[in-house]
């Protein structure tokens, strides 16, 4: 259970970030993991009225605010045709639909959960991370960072690329024992594994895109996997080329809806 | 802290703390339907509508409930009574502890997708977690209900 | 005894009539135990042993008991020193008194070091932070093969009882029972066979996860006695249990049950009362303890885990000869149902293959561990025990190139056979063979034995399954019912069954409709209060369809001669010229009629005979009820995951009483058994800590994992039950692991032998010649 004692609706970014720069405060986005991991903490700042919701189409890319639910993403028309529907295959297997009602994009790119579908899913597709002080940073390497103290406004999604998810789970609504996410743009193919069960990386990119299976068994076999109460490292790495060859044929067979 | 926000179409206002979770305050308030299965939002018993979206009131911080819509099943009396004698006609409660949530999840869909197909209500109504009944026979009162329904939109 | 009304009656035995309480649990109403708690009720909350193994050398609670808002904190030193047994049996109970409510002696893993009652629950949590503990670790016991004269004993202490020296049970070896159960010659039996299985199964102790947690509230009521309202599936037993825990007289204490969110036999377990129960006797405050999952998930009674050695001896057609099992149990840290579960494993599975079986020996040994204590879960050591027996029948199947099927139809036990591995009792109703046939055409056995491969490179295959239980315990089990003739001829039926939402409120109110010839909507029901329910052992051991059931069918007998009397009274003739027609008691000449109404309503009138019946029942049999069940599944050969595509069950529960209600506790036990077989993990860590500690690390199977579920029922008539019932609540859970298991091996040709069956198992498993 997190604790708090005050509780504060910020109305404005800048009152967030400076509210923020100390550590006993702490940012509340979908609240799903944040009330478990039992925090103690002075103020909660809550974004829901920065009226950073919104899922935007531009040009090139799309821009999701930071405290757009995993569920707008799932079912928004335009997100989906762009990516041949990737955002409600690799989401709809989380928790259930009041879940991803409440929790939020910003929220799981955040916390950097080894098990994010979400965060699998964006590092494939080249997703920047907006943060209100830094500006533009890419995904690839803010997976990396240790956790700090500016702001997630929006994530952008370039398009022009391609996407599949691959996972396999224990049971229909669990976390994933290991997720691959493939997306395939001009550049070539990008292949991203999460649930690993640390951090979800990218762990090869600029593939041919029919590359073969022993591509993939390379590519395992350099990977660094682990062991949880889901699986062994074994297992994750026996199936890993799998997934990677599925989700590496799915992009191939992704046509725009 | 207080906040004022609307119960069931009703404007109400709660004395709360900070950390406390719309779940919380809800049970203070008399809105027995409501349960908690979990502490991990994995189980869908404390399902109610928030803005008229089926959110899980363990995880929603009471604070961000001011000045908006909450919704409990003790709000919706007479669509429970419908969907209510639906499920019980399969025998569908058994204990009943999860029904609530689920009552509210159902009536999301009803919303969202009045003719979804059986896979389509499964994958909604995912969330909801029930130990006794199987789900088999919760799925056939939902589809029946979902049916009187539409039978009724269609007139 | 059972008197067959065939009459037609609006909501009698065999409709599918909607539970007597849906339209209040379907509308929110608040009908549970935290629902209805008292506002002012004391929050209490445990502080929990860090430890699997410890002695607590020092404990310093001053600076909690400061804090604002704090009404208690209690350790060791503030409980009665008498020891008990959470389990909820019949005195004596099997189960060793070897527990006190707080004990400075911690034997697992959240064994409560404290209890801590506040005005609220964040100042509870806040006191506990600040009790002072200092332990001495002792050496842990985590692997039950190591519990059996291990130097480290659990429970040393003097003042441990066994009542039922019987079972074995012995404190200075970690041992909770220990025995045998033979007949014939099985070493002999074994020699001279053409084929002997061997082999060792595993099972985990899985959780009930019942949606309700553990929870109770306590007050003291008008006359100054303890009240105790709980989510308990044993009212009558905790009243017992709590007034030798906190050593006050049984007149002191009253146990109410309300509706209860689920049990599965968790709730056979005062598991919680105890804790608010002291609270109040040492505050006078009403106070309610409300499990969190992870409580329910760490601290509760879990299912015994076991592991199983079967011998199965057959001649090369087929024939089985001789089963010898060995059992050994895992009770955790206290022996709460740790005798009895164990003796299911055998009972309950050996005598399915008793047609031409010479020898059987079965022999158990239940051991004390420093993990959570176990109880009783539905299927309670059958489910365990079937689980080996009925694999080791699949992989005889497969040594001898045998279907499976056609093996079982040539050793299944007939209708009239005695079973010597069942107390020598005879299935007198037994419908096992029409159950195989009736699963084999739903699954489409003849087609998909034993697989296929898909376009997609998958494999379907199906496995096959056969269960039985019991119908209470025999000469133990007892319920009562009392039946009262009220205003208008209404009937108020009293019962001490706990109805846990399985609907035996409504079910046995069609029994008394059916025998009283009237509409269920005539019967009232309501839950079980000590004080005032008649006597009833509680619900378990799938015993209340068919113990408390009798019971219903006698009250209804005694009660029809009563209305019969008064009726002939009114009327001015002899009672054998009477007779009773449901709304009216007429004679037989059809000379002359009085109305139920009429007769209720005189009796109420300055009269002298009271128009009410009680009468208990108890069974000196057990009749089981059988089963069949085949799984299909898709097996994903590349990743090993198994997607279970279809699951049909076919039960023998003898005459079906309520088919909605029947068939619910169908899907939902087969749902459990799902779960255990394929999704729930339960696990600890090297230091004896439950890592499977809540609904997101212990997976219970949600809709999408298992979305088709199908059963039928194969109707016997079982002479000793209430209009030919059996019971259905447990066996229903017996069959999927099983037979899962083998469709398993028929996918992928890879054998689990221990629970849960995991992609990662299939994957990495060896495949068998």
């Amino acid at each position: 259970m997190a604790k708090y004692r005050n509780y504060i609706v910020a109305q404005s970014l800048e009152e967030a970030y400076a509210l923020n720069a100390k550590k006993s405060a702490v940012i509340v986005a979908g609240n799903m993991w944040l009330r478990m991991c039992g925090l103690n903490k002075q103020t909660a700042i809550d974004l829901s009225a920065l009226g950073l919701d919104k899922i935007e189409e531009t040009e090139d890319a799309f821009v999701i605010g930071s405290m757009a639910t995993l569920r707008q993403m799932e079912t928004h028309a335009a997100l989906n045709a762009a990516f041949g529907g990737v955002f409600r295959d690799a989401l709809v297997p989380i928790v259930g639909t009041q879940f991803r009602n409440t929790a939020t994009v910003g929220g799981s790119v955040y916390s950097r959960f080894g098990f994010s579908d979400v965060s699998a899913l964006l590092l494939a597709l080249n997703a920047q991370v907006m943060l209100h002080a830094r500006g533009a940073v890419k995904l690839s390497d803010y997976q990396q960072e240790a956790w700090d103290r500016d702001i997630i406004t929006h994530i952008r999604i370039p398009k022009e690329q391609r996407a599949a998810v691959q996972s396999v789970r224990l049971s229909a609504t669990d976390i994933p024992v290991l997720v691959c996410a493939a997306s395939l743009s001009e550049e070539g193919l990008r292949l991203v594994l999460g649930a690993r069960p640390a951090r979800a990386q990218i762990v090869a990119d600029r593939l041919a895109p029919d590359c073969g299976v022993e591509t993939f068994e390379e590519i395992a076999g350099r990977t660094a996997f682990g062991s949880n109460l889901r699986a062994s490292e074994a297992y994750r790495r026996k199936i890993a080329p799998v997934l990677m060859l599925r989700a590496a044929r799915a992009c191939r067979e992704v046509t725009q809806e | 802290m207080n906040i004022e926000f609307v119960l069931n179409g009703r404007k109400v206002s709660a004395a709360i703390d900070a950390d406390d979770s719309l779940y919380k305050v809800l049970r203070g308030l008399g809105m027995h339907s409501v349960k908690c299965g979990c502490e991990t939002t994995n189980c869908g018993l404390c399902t109610v509508h928030l803005d008229g979206k089926a959110v899980l009131s363990c995880s929603v911080p009471a604070a961000r409930c001011a000045d908006r819509e909450v919704t409990t099943l003790e709000g919706m009396q007479e669509e429970a009574k419908r969907l209510g004698a639906c499920l019980a006609g399969e025998g569908a409660e058994q204990c009943g502890f999860c029904a609530p949530g689920l009552m509210m999840n159902v009536f999301a869909l009803a919303k969202e997708n009045p003719h979804a197909t059986e896979a389509e209500i499964d994958a909604f109504l995912a969330g909801n977690l029930c130990r006794c009944s199987g789900y088999v026979s919760q799925r056939r009162a939902v589809q029946k209900y979902l049916e009187q329904i539409c039978g009724e939109v269609r007139a | 005894m059972s008197e067959k009304r065939s009459g037609r009656v609006i909501g009698g035995v065999g409709a599918p009539v909607p539970k007597k309480d849906a339209p209040a649990l379907l509308t929110g109403k608040p009908v549970y135990v935290a629902d209805i708690a008292p506002r002012d009720c004391l929050c209490v909350k445990l502080m929990h042993s860090p430890h699997a193994h410890a002695m607590i050398e020092e404990i310093d609670v001053s600076r909690a008991q400061k804090l604002p808002g704090v009404a208690c904190v209690l350790t060791y030193r503030d409980v009665p020193g008498t020891r008990f047994t959470q389990a909820g049996q019949t005195y004596p109970e099997f189960s060793p008194y070897d527990r006190l409510i707080l004990d400075r002696h911690l034997r697992c893993v959240g064994d409560p070091v404290a209890i801590v009652a506040a005005e609220t629950e964040k100042q509870a949590l806040a006191a506990i932070r600040l009790i002072k503990v200092k332990y001495q670790i002792l050496p842990a016991i985590l692997d039950a093969r190591e519990a059996m004269d291990n130097e480290t004993l659990i429970h040393p202490e003097e003042s441990w009882r066994a009542l039922v020296p019987s079972c074995g049970a012995d404190n200075r070896r970690n041992l909770v029972a220990a025995g045998e159960d033979a007949h014939g010659d099985v070493e002999a039996e074994l020699a001279a066979c053409d084929i002997v299985i061997d082999r060792e199964y595993t099972t985990r102790a899985n959780q009930q996860c019942m949606m309700e947690t553990f929870r109770a509230f306590t007050r003291i009521d008008t006359y100054g006695r303890l009240e105790v309202v709980s989510s308990t599936q044993v009212p009558f037993h905790v009243r017992r249990i709590l007034a030798t825990a906190l050593e006050m007289p049984k007149s002191r204490v009253r146990v109410v049950k309300p509706r209860i969110g689920g049990g599965f036999g968790a709730k056979q377990t005062a598991v919680c009362e105890q804790y608010p129960a002291i609270v109040t006797v040492k505050t006078g405050r009403p106070a309610m303890i409300v499990y969190t999952r992870e409580e329910s998930m760490t601290l509760s009674s879990p299912r015994h885990a076991m592991r199983m050695h079967v011998r199965l001896g057959a001649m090369k057609d087929g024939t089985i000869r001789a089963i010898d099992l060995h059992t050994l149990s895992n009770t955790g840290a206290y022996g709460e149902h740790g005798p009895t579960t164990v003796g299911l494993s055998g009972h309950k599975s050996i005598p399915l293959y008793t047609h031409n079986m010479k020898a059987f020996r079965f022999a158990w040994h239940t051991v004390y561990t420093n993990t959570m204590s176990a109880g009783a879960y539905r299927g309670y050591g059958a489910t365990q025990g079937l689980f080996a027996v009925e694999s080791a029948v699949n992989e005889l199947a497969h040594a001898l190139h045998m279907d499976p099927a056609a093996l079982r139809e040539k050793n299944i036990v007939r209708e009239g056979e005695a079973m010597p591995a069942y107390y020598g009792e005879t299935a007198q109703s037994c419908a096992i063979d029409r159950c195989i046939a009736r699963a084999k055409e739903m699954i489409g056995w003849a087609e998909k034995y034993p697989c296929r491969t898909l376009d997609n490179g998958h494999i379907r295959a199906v496995g096959m399954a056969l269960a039985m239980q019991g119908s209470g315990i025999s000469g133990v089990d007892t319920g009562a019912v009392m039946i009262r003739l009220g205003d208008d001829g209404i009937y108020n039926m009293s019962i001490g069954a706990t109805d846990m939402g399985t609907g035996c409120d409504t079910i046995l109110a069609q029994m008394a409709a059916q025998s009283l010839e009237c509409p269920v909507d005539n019967i009232t029901v309501h839950g079980v209060d000590t004080d005032t329910s008649p006597y009833d052992c509680g619900s378990y051991a799938s015993s209340t369809t068919y113990v408390t059931g009798m019971a219903v069918v006698k009250t209804c007998e005694e009660l029809r001669k009563k209305i019969i009397r008064v009726g002939a009274q009114l009327m001015g003739c002899r009672e054998e010229e009477a007779l009773f027609e449901g709304s009216c008691v007429k004679k037989a000449d059809e000379s002359a009629s009085v109305t139920l109404a009429e007769i209720a309503n005189a009796h109420m009138t300055a009269n002298a005979e009271d128009i009410s019946a009680c009468v208990s029942n108890g069974s000196p049999v057990s009749p089981p009820p059988f089963m069949c069940g085949c799984a299909e599944i898709d097996l994903d050969p590349l990743t090993g995951e198994v997607r279970l595509v279809d699951y049909a069950g076919v039960v023998d529960c003898g005459t079906v009483i309520n088919p909605n209600l029947a068939k619910r506790q169908t899907e939902g036990g087969l749902l459990q058994g799902i779960g255990m077989t394929l999704t729930e993990c339960p696990t600890i860590d090297p230091l004896g800590r439950t890592v499977s500690n809540s609904f997101l690390q212990y997976k219970i199977p949600a809709r999408v994992d298992a979305p088709s579920i199908r059963v039928a029922f194969e109707p016997s008539y079982e002479p000793t039950g209430p209009f030919g019932a059996k019971s259905i609540g447990e066996c229903v859970i017996n069959t999927p692991a099983p037979a899962i298991a083998d469709a398993v091996y028929n996918a992928s040709g890879v054998r689990v032998r221990d629970l849960p069956i995991t992609a990662e198992k299939i994957l990495l498993g060896e495949q068998e010649a």
